[in-house]
């Protein structure tokens, strides 16, 4: 056992400076954030900004029950959708009555909205954690979509409610019409709320969280209930959520069922799982991923929803880690300097893996335009979906970058084993 | 004085099949009580109803004198028992410095604070640090529990057991499947570790139960057939006939 201490004594090695990483990090985020909109200025990419912004908040939310809790929610839309609609009968309530309420309070509003949703369903929700709850946040999910068509002078049926981010009183000149205040409005949110999320998981109910992930019984025996755990990770998860929601009601002046429903609930884990759910900046990856790839793919195919299935089913299988965990996997390679010699493996690598993604693609499209549509265009060549010559050309690259695909990530999976041998010899890796 | 732990005609059955019958066991302050029985006479199920893992069907369990049966099992940690498993239980994706501090944390009372950073409580920090380095495991702080070797899984499980301070601590099968030194060096661990505080283990090796243990209960088929000394275990002749001329010393 002692020779066994001696390498794992390194993985403990004080980094100089951690304490400035650390907040430097968080700085930089702030000024990405505020200068962002200055280099991409134009509507399209504010616009975008925005989207994403408000899907790191929901993504991150989201994770304080998957990564954090170990829950699997598949309705957490609810508590999204129900913060964007309170968020709206504020905003109208505030408006009509003149209230000296700014518009940058409306999303604590939404917060509170998810929170006391939370609250209200939660105890019973949280008593079992795995399937049960799974089930039960499903059924929750379907019930709450479906109650948002039927009580029409709350939900306001097909078309939602409305309201005007305008017509609250301006705060220091800003009236929040155009695009960019908006902006602003949302990344002093994503700032807040991921700052607070963060602080979250460094608290002792934060570890507790953890504990209750990856050992529920056990816990019981050092005092905790972790039926109350749940119910807190819960509220929590339900607040920030309400968060998001709050901001999209605001940069859509308007919530409609669709923010509560099934759709946007498999979105959340989506993202949250394709960034990684076992690191922090997991979600946040994945949530400027998933936003990105939905905005740009919508206007390139109109099967862009089978392209996530592709993505999400490729992550499961190959990288259940997520991003995230890609990436952290990387992590004592680079400190030992051993990195280096897996790089050539992974270039050889990646010639077959994207013959293979353009065999995907071509397939996928193929089949999707078969019937009727555009010609295909791949890397500037064009492709008839009902030509021989395309279906040959897509099996060719489907069949042949798989097989040689498999052999080259056979040599990366080789020469990782030797990295890694060499990273754990120098004490970088448990 | 009234007893730490205390059993009164506890019985538990599971549908028609009783494990535990009619079990009377009291267990002193300060005491080290070793429970010992063939395979399947109901010790594992007699820690789960101390424990509070399963309820009683009837009888009463009292934890120093207060009436604990039908408590949750964290009631009955915050009432300060503290119970380790016989198959590994911890943490496994947390690092062993953070497997002992969740267990320190309800005891130096932050519960489910959510507005005190974990890291900067003076008092969690010294107490978790004096633990893993009680249970040797200081250098392998940053290392994830799951990643441990088994005997320090085993050492760990004895850290996260005592690390909540409690008066009680029931270990089971500590030494189960280790190495003749592991075995020394767990014994000595136990020793010194539940010091001034009561001790009730659940043990197949004998050398072990009669090196450690002030007195002995010996179940069998879900009941206890003698308690006493070891001196006086040793000479029971109903001892004998039930371990059936397998050596006891």
């Amino acid at each position: 056992m002692s020779n066994a201490a001696t390498p794992a004594s390194a993985v403990t090695k004080q980094e100089p400076g951690g304490a400035v990483s650390f907040y430097g990090v968080w700085l930089l985020a702030a000024i990405a954030l505020v200068v962002l909109p200055l280099v991409f200025s134009s509507g399209g990419s504010l616009t975008s900004f925005s989207l994403i912004g408000i899907a790191i908040i929901f993504a991150l939310s989201y994770n304080i029950l998957l990564g954090q809790t170990g829950l699997l929610s598949f309705g957490h839309a609810v508590q999204y959708g129900l913060g964007g609609f309170l968020a709206v009968h504020v905003m109208n309530a505030v408006a009509s009555h003149n209230w000296p309420i700014p518009l940058p309070v409306i999303p604590l509003v939404g917060g509170l909205g998810g929170m006391a949703f939370a609250l209200l369903v939660g105890w019973v929700m949280t008593k079992r954690a795995g399937t049960v709850f799974a089930m039960i946040s499903l059924g929750i999910g379907e019930l709450v979509a479906s109650s948002s068509l039927i009580l029409r002078s709350v939900f306001g049926g097909e078309s939602g409610i409305t309201t005007d981010r305008t017509a609250l009183m301006p705060l220091f000149g800003w009236t929040f019409g155009p695009q960019i205040q908006v902006y602003y409005l949302i990344a002093f949110w994503v700032m807040v709320s991921a700052i607070a999320m963060y602080a979250l998981t460094r608290t002792p109910l934060g570890r507790i969280c953890n504990a209750v992930r990856d050992n529920p019984e056990r816990v019981e025996f050092i005092g905790y209930d972790p039926h109350v755990v749940r119910y807190l990770a819960y509220m929590f998860a339900g607040f920030f959520a309400g968060i998001a929601g709050g901001l999209t009601a605001i940069n859509f002046e308007i919530a409609n069922s669709a923010y509560l429903g099934a759709t946007q609930s498999g979105l959340v884990l989506f993202s949250a799982f394709i960034g990684g759910t076992a690191y922090f900046f997991g979600p946040i990856l994945g949530a400027i991923l998933v936003t990105y790839l939905q905005l740009g793919l919508t206007s390139v195919t109109s099967v862009w929803q089978l392209y996530f299935g592709v993505i999400f089913i490729g992550i499961v299988m190959f990288a259940p880690g997520g991003i995230a965990g890609i990436l952290m996997k990387h992590r004592p390679l680079i400190r030992a300097g051993t990195l280096r010699s897996v790089i050539p493996s992974y270039l050889v690598a990646a010639i077959p893996t994207l013959a293979l993604a353009l065999g995907i693609i071509l397939t996928i499209e193929t089949v999707a335009r078969f019937s009727g549509g555009d010609v295909i265009n791949l890397l500037g060549i064009p492709f008839v979906a009902t030509a021989p010559t395309t279906w040959a050309a897509a099996a060719v690259l489907l069949v042949g970058g798989f097989l040689v695909a498999r052999i080259t990530w056979r040599r990366v999976a080789e020469a990782w084993d030797r990295a890694a041998t060499v990273a754990r010899d120098r004490g970088y890796l448990a | 004085m009234t007893a730490a732990i205390q059993l009164n005609a506890v019985e538990k059955r599971f549908g028609n099949v009783g494990i535990i019958r009619d079990l009377n066991l009291s267990v002193a302050r300060g005491e080290r009580h070793a429970i010992i029985g063939p395979n399947g006479a109901g010790k594992s199920t007699t820690f789960n109803l101390i424990s509070g893992h399963i309820k009683p069907t009837s009888g009463e369990i009292r934890l120093n004198g207060e009436v604990t049966s039908g408590l949750r099992p964290f009631e009955i940690n915050r009432r300060g028992l503290s119970r380790s498993f016989q198959v590994t239980n911890v943490f496994a994706r947390m690092t062993v410095w953070e497997n002992v501090r969740c267990a320190v944390l309800w005891a130096t009372g932050h519960r489910y604070a959510f507005w005190k950073n974990v890291d900067n409580l003076p008092e969690v920090k010294q107490r978790t640090a004096q633990i893993l380095d009680d249970i040797h495991l200081s250098h392998r702080r940053d290392v994830p529990a799951g990643l441990l070797t088994y005997a320090e899984q085993r050492e760990l499980e004895i850290g996260i057991t005592i690390a909540g301070g409690a008066s009680v601590i029931m270990l089971d099968e500590p030494t189960a499947g280790m190495s003749h030194a592991e075995t020394e060096r767990a014994v000595a661990l136990i020793r010194r570790l539940t010091e001034g505080r009561t001790l009730v283990i659940v043990e197949h090796d004998m050398s072990v139960v009669f090196g450690l243990a002030d007195r002995i209960s010996v179940l069998v088929y879900g009941h206890i057939i003698a308690s006493g000394t070891p001196e006086e275990i040793r000479g029971n002749p109903k001892v004998k006939e039930a371990y059936l001329g397998e050596e006891i010393d």
